[in-house]
């Protein structure tokens, strides 16, 4: 079904190298709207380094990038953001002392005829849209620093979905957060598959997305070893893929695949 | 959850609280640590009055203190900016020190004499207050460059301007002395003629009352706009009684307190006044230093709270990296800030060497404990992202008060030092206590 669409996202034959190290080889990777994909592979397996590729922070040597079926050049992250995608960090990119809505505008303030800021404007704003992604959110006059981790990562979410991200990257979006707050990540990105956007989850822990996730791709030493649809395949053989590079039978290998 | 949605969102908390304190504070919504502040001040000044025989409490000891207190109050407001982004000043008193030897050449020397404009030309004060701001916001830039772009940490690059600015004040005149000032530039130190007198002190307080009650409605009107929930009516009606009750009487304060009898006198005389029975009552205002003073809190709190470089400082406090990440040219952010701080070194300065009528090379000498104190007590965190103009404000009108306290007891200058040093220590302290327990 997905498949006679026009993907999101299409990065063929990416390599990059960094003083004589391919950390990327010849990966391929594509991403259809409303699909999540996860990402995953050891630490140092090169899916941080290629996704940094299309969020712009690095250059690739080689390889092209196809955005809606077009060529797209990125080559920082002004152009990345200027194609509609977003990056949430790991480390939870929100200043803890001003409160969500100042989050939420950092950086791309409304502003009042006179150059002031408008703050009404701007909470009325993220009150819109913080109760389309969690309606139970109720804290605006509150510093972040008082949120719990789920309620913080709404607010990072949800900046990157108010500027028009079609394509979102969460780097290790739950690994910070609790069971419950996870749960509450897990229903905001459903909400967000359900308005079209594309996702590209990245873990070194198959835990964290496997249940999230429509299809995985592996990578180990900077190829990718293999992709499948979760439907397809169990925790343990998506395992077996991350350690060993063995593709089993409901997944299409890779040029990193090892042969048998 | 269920319970949650219950509750609609344009319904103010205050609703549901029944403790009518608790109800209170959260219905007008003003801030705790604030009220805590001007409940310390208010100990302090009646504990003062009780020990020092009912001289504190006085109109001439109030306008004192007040006066004493602007320089501090003016350079304090730039150093909570500083504070906020994990910097540190401490060259603010030398930097203040260089400035008033700069404005008291220019004034006495370099435009009267060299450019030939001659004493007592309208144009001196403004030329020399100009001649220093440029000098000030020179040193910031270049002390906030070397932190921002040479990565060179705030405290070193400052503690290195301490020393620098310092030996640089001695240099202009090779500490030779400079006074007096010009008659017109002396008006920003105070005294009798540098106030504005009862009529035009009046106009203050008529005008600050008009802008507290027009705040409060545009507020209201901001939140109905956006259907946010109202603060309750008795609540609003409460803030605007207070904000114009304490505008009103820090006004009726400063016209209580009458010009010295001999002044008055001459005054007279000068102007073919009759002397009536009991000597002549000509109040002092509102004295112009205290003026500044408020008009650069009033400005310092409009950058810090309404503008995007304001948001952006506290950002850039709150999490530099993700400042940076938005997009936020925080190295910038940070020249500006010093750059600020340097101007507001300079407006200090005119204020000290016009209240002192004379420029020294050691004026300022331990202001950037005094400044970093106050900001301090204020409630300016360390740590960084944290801070109000207007609490850094009220931080040195404490530091002020403890002084000037003391002096009034009649306490020994080592004594007064270290009961400063003991409460800046036990202030910190108990703002600690208070965030520990707010979260």
């Amino acid at each position: 079904m997905l498949d006679t669409k026009t993907p999101l996202v299409e990065m063929n034959d990416i390599s990059i190298s960094f003083g004589g190290i391919r950390a990327v080889d010849r990966a391929s990777i594509d991403l259809y709207p409303g699909e999540v994909v996860g990402l995953l592979g050891h630490n140092g397996a090169g899916k941080s380094t290629l996704i940094k590729i299309l969020s712009g922070a690095y250059r690739r040597d080689a390889g092209s990038i196809r955005i809606n079926g077009e060529d797209a050049a990125i080559n920082n992250p002004r152009d990345a953001k200027g194609y509609g995608i977003e990056t949430i960090y790991q480390q939870l990119a929100v200043a803890d002392n001003v409160d969500a809505a100042a989050n939420l505008f950092l950086g791309r303030e409304i502003t009042t005829s006179i150059g002031t800021l408008d703050d009404a404007a701007m909470e009325s704003k993220a009150r819109e849209v913080m109760g389309r992604l969690n309606p139970n959110f109720r804290r605006f006059k509150e510093p972040v620093k008082a949120l719990s981790g789920g309620q913080r990562q709404s607010v990072a979410i949800a900046r990157a979905i108010l500027f028009n991200a079609r394509i979102l990257i969460m780097d290790e979006p739950t690994a910070a957060l609790g069971p419950q707050e996870t749960a509450q990540v897990g229903d905001l990105i459903k909400q967000l598959k359900s308005d079209g956007i594309g996702i590209f989850l990245i873990s070194h822990d198959i835990h964290d997305v496997f249940d999230l996730a429509d299809r995985v791709v592996v990578m180990k030493n900077g190829q990718v070893v293999g992709s499948a649809r979760t439907e397809d395949v169990t925790k343990d053989e998506v395992l077996g893929m991350i350690i060993l590079g063995k593709v089993p039978p409901g997944a299409k290998p890779g040029p990193g695949a090892i042969a048998g | 959850m269920a319970e949650q949605h219950a509750i609609p969102t344009n319904v103010h908390p205050s609703r549901f609280v029944q403790n009518p304190l608790q109800r209170f504070l959260m219905a007008t919504e003003l801030d705790t640590r604030l009220l805590g502040m001007i409940g310390a001040l208010a100990i302090i000044w009646i504990g003062f009055n009780i020990f020092s025989g009912g001289l504190f409490l006085t109109p001439r000891n109030l306008w004192n203190l007040s006066v004493q207190t602007a320089s501090v109050a003016v350079m304090v407001t730039g150093m909570v900016l500083i504070i906020v982004t994990r910097n540190i000043d401490l060259s603010v008193g030398s930097i203040l020190g260089l400035v008033g030897m700069v404005m008291g050449v220019m004034q006495t020397d370099i435009l009267p004499a060299q450019l030939g404009l001659g004493l007592g030309n309208p144009l001196i004060w403004v030329l020399s207050l100009a001649a220093g701001l440029v000098v000030g916001v020179g040193i910031g830039a270049l002390q906030g460059a070397i932190i921002a772009y040479l990565r060179v940490p705030a405290f070193i690059v400052t503690l290195g301007g301490y020393l620098v600015w310092r030996g640089a004040a001695w240099w202009v005149t090779m500490g030779r002395t400079v006074a007096p000032m010009d008659p017109t530039f002396q008006l920003m130190g105070g005294g009798p003629a540098g106030s504005v007198g009862q009529f035009w002190s009046w106009v203050v307080a008529v005008i600050a009352c008009a802008a507290i009650l027009i705040g409060l409605y545009w507020g209201r009107r901001q939140r109905r706009r956006f259907n946010f929930p109202l603060r309750p009516v008795w609540a609003e009606a409460a803030l605007g009684v207070i904000g114009c009750g304490l505008s009103i009487g820090a006004v009726w304060v400063a016209n209580a307190y009458p010009w010295p009898r001999r002044i008055a006198e001459n005054y007279a005389e000068a102007n073919g006044i009759a002397v009536p029975e009991g000597g002549l009552f000509i109040s002092h205002g509102i004295a112009v230093p205290v003026l500044i003073a408020l008009g650069v809190g009033v400005v310092m709190t409009f950058i810090a709270t309404r503008t995007r470089f304001g948001r952006y400082v506290f950002a850039m406090g709150g999490n530099p990296e993700a400042a940076e990440l938005a997009g936020i040219n925080t190295r910038w952010v940070t020249v500006k800030i010093f750059m600020l701080m340097g101007a507001l070194c300079a407006i200090a300065a005119a204020i000290s060497t016009a209240r002192l009528n004379a420029a020294t090379n050691a004026l300022g000498t331990l202001d950037e404990l005094y400044v970093i104190a106050a900001a301090v007590i204020g409630g300016t965190s360390l740590a960084g992202g944290v801070g109000t103009i207007a609490g850094a404000l009220l931080g040195a009108l404490v530091m002020q008060s403890l002084q000037s306290g003391m002096v009034l007891m009649g306490l020994d200058s080592p004594l007064q030092s270290i009961v400063v040093g003991a409460v800046l220590v036990f202030a910190v302290w108990l703002d600690t206590l208070y965030r520990r327990n707010k979260h």
